[in-house]
């Protein structure tokens, strides 16, 4: 009879006697779940460095840059409500048309009733979370599958849209509004000289460095934290190394923000919502429970997850976003018209996909989201920038979003990650 | 000299990193029946879809030889072809269609591409006289039970004019009942001159039905015993499973049982999919501190579906009875209720109810205990590690970390996760469901121990097994359900196999 051999023990020490196929693929699968979650931010970097070769450089100019942001902020906004939905594996269909009609529930509100601008723009918000709850409701509570309520939803307030507006656009906005929407941060400061760069508003500067200082600071301490619980933390350099891409990044556009006209405000919004969703998504106890609705239903139910009402209310939270994408875009029009918001749910769903979502849920990031909106604005930028028509630009946008989820498929099948 | 209708020889199959597989033989003759045994992970479903050509040619080393003929199979369907028919674990039907639709599926009786619907129930019909499935065959799957779903199976492999069957694990979700009337079916079918290949951690199963069993651990043929000349027993065979001799499969236990810690009484609860039909019968039960209780019973006898009425009522409608926590009453309406008084419920089904099984061993461990971890709703993600650890630790996960994912745990490492989850909830009731199905001795073992120190720390522990070796082992005393009644109650001085097999069956009639 057959001792224990060396192969026993080395099989028990490695860890995994169950599944001996475990250890030789602990440090295989460690590399290929790294490509599988950073893929999307070097594939981003690839796609920056080819459009700004292919555009000499045009791409990366301050107003280009400027435009990219607030020409495609509330298709951001939207996809970070859509990423929360698709993990817990619904999906909405809606969001176009409800951008649609709170942008001409604002319209109307501000424009023929008169009402103040902050009391419409708060009866708006409030307006688009009774639109989610709406949806939130047949969905969670009467069991009707988010796909079908959402598509009915696309059709009733696309129709409510045109029934409110008839056949034409109401604008123009109060100031405000379009500042908020189209605008930048006034330069309280004054410019500063940045040498060959030329003037930069000192204002703008200072927050990026703050926001460079906070993420250094808040990262060192989670550091710090994890060390003092005894966990591994990666090395120093690496550290040093990741905290520097990020300062540099930050850098990098706020500078090129700041020699044009400043910070938009719609990206001061939009870091804002940003890093409250992460922060909600990964540390409270209803972002956790949003992942284990989607990572496996039943598990969640029997693990006491208030499934309903989870659901219910990241409907809700689609409708607020929706509502706040509404405003933005009708203000940046100055006018909410009856085809606002078209196709804004395939936009906001192909982000979520790129950036990493998967489609049977439970997997997901608000920055992957965001990422895969930015590579899809980056896309529809770079090319009209080279002139290329439309349909090519469509045409590019449907094979990337085909790769990203391909690639997502066939690294999740080549680590084996159900069974 | 008998003849062998398969040889596999120096079957080497390799993962990414590890052998698999590793100059693995196996013989089996024409007509008999061979059972496969080993831990999980030890390679016998691998060597299974090397066979059955999941993993094509060209994807493994050595030589497999069928029915005289050398085969290098590209897929499924050429062995299939060839005759070889394996049945996995987890049933391959589609729950919508019909019996006879299932049977005939990728195989149509067609004619010109139009089904020929008569024929296709008739044949069926036909095939499941042979299984002895009496059933419409245009009953849908979903409408009929596990058993009989692996009679359909079976069915199927006939229809496909099998000569090699392979049954992996065929009676780990069955009943006794179900188990006997497929182990006699398969007997039935050996003196059609049907070969089988079944994989089973069932020892006493492989005793009574095989005719040879080829050992497999770590990989590698540990020895072919022949159940005519050699001297077979479990014991035998489970230390050439685990390379060691298992003198006690149970940890010794003395349990200091203490007060009631709850009690159920009267209760009754109705099928939600077969209106007035009563699953629950005014079943009654009463768990102490400190001890193990077992709860027996047949598949169907409504185990599962009275621990799940009772933990938040999770399954059944018109529920009804009371409930006792700590001599007073109380009432749950749904989990949250449950985990609220300190209930916790142990799935019988890991990987359906238990788990997320693409998320890490830690937010597992924390998915029903977060409350604890968290401050106004914001989850202490370095408590929640530390906590992981420590239970990873303690239970022994054998895993790199706390931040692998679930999905790739062998099983008993995956049911350690459950129960972590459950114990982090600091629960003074567990119900644990089928604790140890389809985990290996080893790792039952350590469940079992895991099991004696929660009673150990004065909780009462409700344990529901369809192995009445396993309840005799571990608890302090046993329930008997039947058709969702309670039939009796026997301490463990007094608790026989048979005895309580005669409780489980009273009432059927």
């Amino acid at each position: 009879m057959s001792s224990i051999t060396p192969a026993d023990v080395a099989v028990g020490a490695t860890g995994d006697g169950g599944a001996p196929r475990q250890p030789g693929r602990v440090s295989l699968g460690g590399l290929s779940v790294n490509l599988r979650s950073s893929g999307i931010y070097i594939a981003f970097a690839l796609i920056i460095v080819l459009f700004s070769v292919l555009t000499d450089g045009a791409l990366l100019q301050p107003q280009n840059i400027s435009n990219i942001i607030v020409q495609n902020s509330y298709v951001l906004i939207l996809a970070i409500g859509m990423i929360l939905i698709i993990i817990a594996g619904h999906i909405d269909l809606s969001v176009g048309s409800v951008v649609a009609v709170t942008g001409g529930l604002s319209a109307v509100l501000m424009v023929n009733m008169g009402v103040a601008w902050p009391l419409a723009l708060l009866i708006t918000i409030i307006a688009g979370a009774l639109i989610g709850a709406w949806q939130g409701y047949w969905i969670a509570y009467f069991g009707i599958p988010a796909f079908i309520v959402t598509l009915a939803g696309m059709l009733l307030f696309r129709a409510l849209t045109l029934t409110v507006l008839g056949n034409q656009g109401i604008g123009p906005f109060p100031d405000q509004v379009r500042t908020l929407a189209n605008g930048f941060t006034n330069g309280y400061f004054g410019n500063v000289g940045l040498g060959p760069l030329g003037g930069a508003d000192l204002f703008s500067l200072l927050i990026g460095v703050v926001a460079i200082a906070g993420m250094v600071l808040a990262q060192w301490r989670a550091r710090g934290a994890r060390k003092g619980y005894g966990q591994a933390v990666e090395p120093i350099a690496l550290f040093v190394l990741k905290m520097a891409a990020g300062a540099a990044l930050i850098l990098f556009v706020v500078v090129q923000l700041a020699r044009f006209k400043n910070l938009p405000w719609v990206l001061v919004l939009l870091a804002v919502l940003v890093l409250a969703y992460s922060l909600m998504a990964n540390r409270t106890v209803f972002g956790r429970q949003i992942y284990a609705i989607g990572g496996n239903l039943q598990a969640a139910v029997m693990s006491g997850v208030k499934v309903k009402s989870v659901v219910f209310w990241i409907f809700v939270n689609m409708g607020v976003l929706s509502a706040i994408a509404g405003i933005i875009f009708a203000g940046r029009l100055n006018q909410a018209g009856p085809t606002a918001g078209n196709s804004f749910e395939l936009d906001a769903i192909a982000a979520a996909f790129i950036g990493g979502a998967a489609v049977q849920g439970g997997v997901g990031k608000v920055v992957g989201a965001i990422t895969g909106g930015l590579i899809m604005a980056v896309i529809n930028n770079g090319m009209s920038l080279i002139g290329s028509p439309s349909e090519r630009v469509m045409l590019v946008k449907g094979a990337v979003l085909l790769a990203a989820v391909a690639f997502d498929v066939w690294t999740k099948r080549r680590t084996g990650a159900s069974r | 000299m008998t003849e062998h209708i398969l040889r596999m020889s120096g079957i080497t199959k390799t993962f990414p990193g590890v052998k698999a597989l590793q100059d693995v033989n196996l013989s089996v003759r024409r007509g008999e029946i061979h059972a496969i045994c080993g831990e999980n992970g030890a390679g016998k479903s691998t060597l299974m879809k090397v066979l059955s050509g999941v993993y094509p040619h060209g994807d493994y080393e050595g030589e497999i030889t069928f029915e005289g003929r050398r085969c290098e199979f590209g897929g499924i369907r050429d062995s299939e072809h060839a005759g070889i028919v394996i049945i996995h674990q987890e049933l391959a039907l589609s729950p919508q269609l019909s019996i006879a639709e299932n049977i005939f599926l990728g195989n149509e009786r067609a004619r010109r591409g139009v089904i020929d619907w008569n024929r296709t129930n008739y044949e069926a019909a036909e095939l499941m006289k042979r299984v002895g499935l009496r059933e419409n065959p245009t009953t849908p799957i979903s409408d009929i039970g596990v058993g009989k779903q692996q009679l359909v199976e079976i069915a199927k492999a006939l229809s496909k004019e099998v000569k090699l069957l392979i049954l992996d694990e065929p009676t780990a979700a069955l009943n006794d009942d179900d188990s006997a009337h497929l182990l006699d079916l398969l007997r039935g079918l050996r003196d059609e001159g049907i070969t089988c290949v079944i994989i089973s951690h069932k020892l006493n199963e492989v005793i009574a039905i095989a005719d040879a069993v080829t050992i497999i651990r770590d990989g590698r043929t540990i020895e072919t015993l022949n159940m005519a000349t050699d001297d077979v027993t479990e014991d035998r065979i489970i230390s050439g499973m685990v390379g060691r001799a298992l003198d006690n499969r149970f940890p010794p236990h003395e349990g200091t049982i203490g007060e009631e810690a709850f009690r159920i009484e009267d209760w009754t609860v109705y099928s939600p999919s077969q209106p007035g039909r009563k699953v629950v019968d005014g079943a009654g039960l009463t768990l102490r501190r400190g001890e193990i209780v077992g709860l027996a019973g047949l598949m169907g006898a409504g185990r599962t579906e009275l621990a799940m009425s009772v933990f938040g009522r999770t399954y059944g409608v018109n529920i009804s009875g009371k409930l006792y926590k700590d001599g007073k009453p109380i009432e749950i309406r749904n989990v949250q209720d449950a985990i609220g008084h300190g209930i916790a419920y142990a799935t019988e089904d890991r990987k359906r109810y238990g788990l997320n099984l693409i998320e890490d061993i830690k937010r597992n461990i924390s998915a029903a205990g977060l409350k604890g971890l968290s401050k106004r709703g914001w989850v202490n993600e370095n408590e929640e590690y530390r906590v992981a650890e420590r239970f990873r630790a303690g239970m022994n996960i054998k895993a790199p970390g706390v931040t692998s994912v679930v999905g790739k745990l062998s099983g008993g490492n995956q049911q350690k996760v459950v129960l972590s989850k459950w114990i982090l909830t600091e629960p003074d009731v567990l119900i644990l469901d089928e604790p140890t199905r389809g985990i290996d001795v080893g790792a039952k073992y350590e469940i079992y121990t895991i099991i004696n120190r929660l009673a150990d720390q004065g909780k009462a522990v409700l344990v529901i097994s369809s192995e009445l070796p396993e309840l005799l082992g571990l608890c302090d005393r046993i329930y008997t359900l039947s058709e969702g009644r309670i039939t009796g109650e026997v301490p463990r001085a007094e608790a026989t196999q048979e005895r309580l097999m005669y409780l489980m069956t009273k009432g059927q009639e």
